[in-house]
């Protein structure tokens, strides 16, 4: 199952200063780790809050390294994206996976899926044992559809004043963590559903 | 994209004052009051869960707007559901009263309100609660429901599975295995969504059941599975698509091996009538026989056997053909998980997958598919009495060679090789030979892999491979510089602006040069350790030095060296280790020119020369030759600084004859000679101003060293003593040429003096300078003779009378 997907900021931006992200978005999936571990158990829920946010934000650090790595290493330039290049901007993008150890910060080794859109990056955390190839096809569809339907080539703050699209978007393509093996019809129908609810 | 607009808007979420706050709390619940969805409620739902996210602390919410927010968990309209789930998801655990109301009011488990219900989980006993409802909705459910309401109930049990698997009892499993087949195998084949045969005249007669087709447009002749496709679904279909998204994961957490009792009693099952089981459950008929858990493995048998036909057929979306990929991935590993647990089913699968193995081997674009294969290969292989050789050549042979630019294997292949390590150092140990392969993904992209080769490191370090391996290690960059040019050469030759890159891509396409480039791509070990012209490969890709691939790669080495130099301590015989430490010393002038790197390098080697040379004192007396050699090189002393201190310390240190018996007079003397040539020169007068100065450290190592040599053969302590108090004179005078700071100056000067003194009395300076080794490797603290707290114990038990 998908742990955790968020979304965050990426590659120098005018606004925060170097090296720092913002996370735009996250979504944890399923229970808290800190609650079915034996290690955690005194903690109350507002620490067990704030270590999740603490979780989400390492990952974003460590997504946002590897973009700007890989970035660095492939020597391309960043191309100015206008709204109505989503498509160009997917196929533009870099893409990776980063390996998180056991207990860095997950109780257990995780793989983190990423993609990395002009200055955004989306990340999906999952379990070593899920299949990868699907994962890596899910998180590509969830980024077209979150750039397609949030403007996020645009200037505006519309991700973080919508962000229950994309739990409405998530409910349907990645519902509580799941990777569905969706064929192109089982994908349309679905994605009427979301292009009905984001019309709105 | 994020503005300065959009940091402005966390920014006040983060600090809105207490009365504003309160006073958008009563706005919004008057809001929800109010009968209709209008967009402010809407508008304010979502600024109130921004509100909330925001801060890293928990905010309280009125208890009223709490009460209002959880009645919208079973609103009619999704949007309120979800909101209302998502701002109840950042507030602290729910009440027992709250979880109550949820009970009674919510009904039947919606979606939202499970991932409600599943985050704020505070015990298992919560999560085992969730999961009891959700399976008696699955029980008991009325056929009138609209067709959706089931659909997230696999995928939240998925989820309490990861978690927390002891939540289902033995009859929730046997509940879910029979519904779980009903789905996989006994979904409708008839395309559901009232779908019409599409002719023009539309009429009663004409809504005949249109049956599922394949991708490639054929009508389907087999049970429905995610590869089908109609113009709508029935809800069955859906579950066939959810019950097999999460087949694996069901399988691994109870179908595992190590599952107690019931697979003890498979197991003897098996045993007794291995063939006789097998060959009933080929027949579907008799398969009903069986109890759930084995009707469910069956079940994924055949559903994973069809996938893998399908996967055969021309999709006619690319998309489709994407997800034919991943379902023959998935097929794979669950038939791997399904044959792990019952040993017999190999001999039913192995045709299949040896036949996919076969058709898919010679398309690179299935690489991914062919890495699960190998898993199965590896675990079942030798129970099949297969032969593998042709899967691990294409595994480590070609792979490495052909996709070392994708992210994607790279972390795959990785993690198979990490995951089997010991499989591969029992079954397959001539992997190892394939390191300069697995080396090429470290070359391309060093951050990403880095923390895989950690792990993958030491296993490589083999008695046979040892030294080139360490070759290859230092020759990382180079093999960077060089994969990209690679790359670059199969593009079109068009001259880039700037024309960046064209020598070194001119010279890896020089005929002459060919054989460097291409030893550095080789793909197996054993064919030399390294090459002769390896400096003039490095002038050749001089200009790759300030390339980011290059210089990313060039950062890792210095830790992979440690790691390397920490497990080869552990493996080599005194003889491969000698041989090592004349590579280090080799090396130590060979190497890409990319600023900070030689010195990291030379660093690393100094460390484990030392270690090296503290664990077999012996090895520096046989090679007391080369070591002397490096040591007579003044031009060392400013080129190699670190290095040298080093080697003239190990020399100092161990060249005596209670390290070694080898270790003769004429020796001891000639090793003097060099290094006292060497201070002389470095600290004469007739060194122009302006030169760089040597280390103040090499100054007084040098010194250390003669006076160490000396206390062993005195003959040697008249020279040594002339030269400290010819030091002490002339810098009496001032400043001198070869030291610029006054403070280095001094140190120097005491350090002369301290041995100087230390040389009047040579059977002093002897045991000081030259100690033996029961007092260099002191056990005082064992010796209950000299241990000061056992002796006070055993003085103190004496003197009081107990």
């Amino acid at each position: 199952m998908v742990r955790c997907f968020l979304i965050h900021t990426v590659c120098p931006i005018s606004a925060l200063s170097a090296g720092e992200c913002r996370v735009l978005y996250s979504r944890v999936f399923g229970p808290d780790e800190a609650v079915l571990s034996e290690e955690l158990q005194e903690l109350n829920p507002e620490e067990r809050r704030l270590l999740q946010k603490e979780k989400v934000a390492v990952v974003a650090r460590q997504v946002h390294s590897a973009v700007t790595l890989s970035r660095e290493a492939s020597g391309r330039q960043l191309v100015e994206m206008v709204p109505g290049e989503e498509v160009l901007a997917l196929q533009d993008a870099n893409s990776g996976v980063v390996r998180l150890r056991a207990g860095d910060p997950f109780n257990e080794e995780m793989s983190v899926l990423w993609l990395g859109v002009h200055s955004l990056g989306f990340a999906m955390v999952c379990e070593p044992h899920e299949n990868l190839l699907l994962a890596e096809g899910t998180l590509r569809n969830l980024s077209r559809h979150c750039l397609e339907h949030l403007h996020m080539l645009g200037p505006g703050s519309e991700v973080l004043l919508k962000s229950s699209r994309i739990d409405v978007l998530l409910s349907r393509l990645l519902p509580h963590g799941q990777l569905l093996f969706l064929n192109h019809r089982f994908a349309q129908s679905l994605e009427k559903e979301v292009a009905a609810y984001m019309a709105k | 994209m994020y503005s300065h607009g959009s940091e402005s808007l966390i920014k006040q979420a983060r600090e809105i004052q207490e009365p504003e706050l309160q006073k958008f709390y009563s706005r919004l619940v008057k809001l929800l009051q109010g009968k209709e969805l209008s967009h402010e409620t809407v508008d304010s739902l979502q600024r109130l869960h921004l509100i909330l996210s925001a801060t890293k602390y928990t905010r309280r919410l009125p208890s009223e707007l709490r009460t209002r927010l959880l009645s919208l968990l079973s609103s009619p309209v999704e949007q309120l559901q979800v909101l209302s789930s998502a701002v109840l998801r950042e507030m602290p655990p729910l009440s027992a009263e709250e979880l109550n109301y949820i009970q009674e009011n919510v009904g039947q488990l919606n979606s939202q309100t499970a991932a409600l219900l599943l985050s704020k989980a505070g015990t298992r006993a919560d999560l085992s609660s969730v999961c009891a409802q959700l399976l008696r909705g699955l029980d008991n459910r009325p056929s009138e429901a609209p067709a959706h309401s089931l659909m997230h109930t696999l995928p939240v049990l998925n989820t309490i599975l990861t978690h927390s698997p002891e939540c289902l009892t033995e009859d929730h499993i046997t509940l879910l295995s029979k519904r779980l087949v009903d789905w996989l195998r006994y979904a409708s084949i008839i395309q559901g969504g009232g779908a019409s045969s599409g002719r023009f005249f539309t009429g009663p007669r004409s809504r005949q059941p249109v049956p599922i087709a394949e991708l490639d447009g054929t009508v389907s002749g087999d049970f429905f599975t995610v590869l089908c496709v109609g113009q709508g679904f029935t809800e069955d279909q859906w579950m066939n698509v959810y019950s097999f998204s999460m087949l694996h994961h069901w399988l691994l957490t109870y179908h595992s091996v190590s599952n107690g009792n019931s697979t003890i009693e498979t197991d003897d099952r098996s045993e007794v009538d291995g063939s006789v089981v097998s060959m009933v459950s080929a027949t579907s008929s008799s398969s009903r026989l069986l109890p759930p858990k084995e009707r469910l493995r069956e079940k994924a048998f055949q559903y994973c056997q069809r996938l893998i036909e399908q996967s055969d057929r021309k999709a006619q979306k690319k998309t489709d053909t994407e997800l034919q990929k991943a379902c023959l991935v998935e097929a794979v590993c669950i038939l791997d998980c399904v044959c792990v647990e019952d040993a017999s089913l190999v001999f039913r699968t192995f045709p299949f997958i040896k036949a996919l193995f076969g058709r898919l081997s010679a398309d690179l674009s299935f690489s991914r598919v062919l890495l699960p294969i190998a898993q199965f290969y590896l675990n079942h292989g030798e129970m099949a009495a297969v032969d593998c050789e042709s899967v691990w050549k294409l595994v480590f042979g070609q792979f490495p060679a052909e996709l070392f630019s994708d992210p994607f294997l790279a972390h795959e292949l990785l993690r198979f090789l990490r995951l089997n390590l010991e499989k591969f150092q029992l079954g397959v140990p001539q992997y190892t030979h394939f390191f300069p392969n697995l080396l090429k993904f470290l070359a391309w992209d060093s951050p990403a892999v880095v923390d895989d080769f950690v792990d993958l490191l030491p296993s490589l370090v083999t008695p046979a491979t040892a030294v080139e391996l360490l070759h290859t290690l230092l020759d990382l960059p180079c093999l960077s510089a060089t994969l990209i040019l690679q790359l670059r050469s199969t593009c079109l030759p068009i001259s880039e602006p700037g024309g960046r890159g064209l020598l070194s891509l001119d010279a890896f396409r020089n005929p002459s040069f060919r054989g460097l480039f291409l030893f550095m791509l080789r793909g197996e070990a054993g064919s030399g350790d390294t090459i002769d012209r390896l400096s003039t490969l490095h002038d050749l890709l001089a200009e790759a030095a300030d390339w980011p691939r290059v210089v990313q790669c060039a950062q890792t080495i210095p830790v992979l060296l440690h790691i390397y130099f920490n497990t080869v301590v552990t493996v080599a015989d005194e003889k491969l280790l000698a041989h090592l430490i004349l590579v280090m010393l080799e090396r130590s002038s060979i190497l890409l020119n990319i600023p900070t790197y030689i010195k990291e390098i030379h660093r690393v080697f100094s460390c484990h020369l030392l270690r090296m040379c503290k664990l077999h004192p012996s090895l520096v007396v046989d090679q007391s030759h080369e070591l002397l050699e490096f040591a007579g090189i003044p031009g060392n002393v400013y080129s190699k600084e670190e290095l040298y201190t080093h080697v003239v310390w190990v020399l100092g240190e161990y060249l005596s004859v209670s390290c070694d018996s080898r270790c003769s007079v004429s020796l001891i003397t000639s090793c003097f000679e060099t290094l006292e040539a060497v201070l002389f020169e470095i600290t004469s007068s007739g060194t122009p101003p302006g030169t760089v100065c040597p280390a103040p450290r090499v100054i007084t190592t040098l010194m250390s060293a003669l006076a160490k040599l000396a206390s062993r053969s005195h003959d040697l302590i008249p020279r040594v003593s002339l030269f400290l108090s010819k030091l002490r004179t002339v810098t009496r005078g001032g400043s001198v040429a070869w030291c610029s700071d006054e403070e280095d100056l001094v140190a120097i000067v005491t350090r002369g003096e301290e041995l100087w003194s230390l040389l009047k009395a040579p059977s002093v300076a002897q045991s000081v300078l030259t100690p033996s080794p029961h007092i260099t490797t002191p056990q005082w603290h064992r010796d209950t003779n000299v241990a000061m707290p056992l002796q006070l114990r055993a003085l103190t038990s004496l003197t009081h009378p107990q």
